[in-house]
Order: structure tokens, then sequence, then C-alpha cells
């Protein structure tokens, strides 16, 4: 585990999609946006690899959560959007 | 590149990857409990099996799901969404033939 609650953080700008089949779970809004860790909620097997029938690693997996105007600027209503995010989409900010 | 709602941004974006695409906005989604068919639980069953099995795992019926081109993906049910995950898979698997899905498939 690399982060902590209230560590600042902004989700890799990175589209896996346009190099092959893949299976992520880090949805296409929240990239390249910043925000901050809520919660540490466990290692898990990654995804990703699991899809595939791959062996996985597990990896740690976190809430994250955003201002809702940084992902959605003409929204102006005050609101969080909580989003379970793997580390290795993450990096400080 | 980041999205805005009302001028999507060009993206690699997946076809099921649907949140904030303003064309899926306009819609209010229908909450109201919705009846299954026998397919509906067949398919759910089969997926049930696979997975105690450990044939298939519910991240590969996932992916196989997000591989349905996107024109498909819109038209079919939620449940056939799975059986052709389901069967991509196990035609990947080499579970079954595409000779024996086939031959079944005219039985039935």
């Amino acid at each position: 585990m690399t982060f902590l609650p209230g560590d600042a953080i902004r989700v890799k700008d990175d589209w896996p999609e346009s190099r092959g089949p893949v299976h992520i779970r880090t949805p296409h809004y929240v990239r390249g946006v910043a925000g901050h860790v809520k919660k540490y909620l466990g290692d898990f097997p990654n995804p990703e690899d699991l899809a595939f029938g791959r062996p996985a690693l597990r990896v740690p997996l976190y809430h994250v959560a955003f201002d809702r105007t940084a992902i959605w600027p003409e929204h102006p209503a005050k609101d969080t959007l909580l989003v379970e995010i793997f580390e290795h989409w993450l990096e400080a900010a | 590149m980041r999205y805005r709602a009302g001028m999507d941004k060009e993206t690699a974006r997946a076809p099921h990857d649907l949140g904030g695409v303003s064309k899926f906005m306009c819609d209010a989604v229908d909450t109201e409990p919705h009846a299954l068919t026998d397919f509906d639980k067949q398919v759910d069953a089969l997926r049930g099996i696979l997975g105690a099995k450990q044939v298939m795992s519910v991240d590969e019926l996932r992916r196989g799901i997000e591989s349905i081109p996107e024109a498909d993906y819109h038209r079919l049910s939620y449940y056939r969404r799975w059986i052709r995950s389901i069967t991509d898979n196990l035609l990947r698997k080499g579970v079954i033939t595409e000779a024996e899905l086939r031959a079944a498939l005219e039985v039935s």
C-alpha cells in the first residue's frame, strides 16, 4: 500500500484500449483527473489479468474521491464522486 | 484529455464504458423490478456452474461482454450479452468446439 487517506493523486491519462484487447476497471471519465485517496480497501488479484485467465498479482485498491466539478465542470453542484481504483492507475499529485 | 459532457472528447473509450457520455444522459433509468425469463435464469445458472467448477471467472465474463462489437452490445439484452461472452470464452478455452456448438443449436 503506497497511498494513505488524504493523499492527493492523479489518475493516469492512459488509454490501454487503444493498444489492443484489455479489461480495465478505471472509468474513462476519471483518466487524467486529480482527486484524493479516501480509503484503502485491501489487496485484490488484478482483474486486468484475471479477465484473460492469466496469473494475477494482488494489487492495492482504493476509494478515490473526486470533486464532481473536476470531472464535469459544467455541473457546478457541490458533490463528490467516489470511485474504486487500483493503485497502478494512480500517481502522486 | 478531460471529458466534458455535451462535448464528448474523442477518447479510446470502450463501448461499454458509458459513464457520463452525453448521449446516454437523456433517458431516465428504469429502476422498476422486471421479471426474468427462463432464458435469463438458465444463463445465470450456467455462469454460476462454470464459476463453481473454475472453468470461467466473472472477470472473463466481463472481458467477453466488453469485446462485443458496439452495435451488437446495444442491441442485445443483458443476458444475451452474457451468453455471447460465455460462448466466446468456452470456444477460446476449447471446452466446446464450433462444430459441437452448431450441432447443439441445430438440435434445439
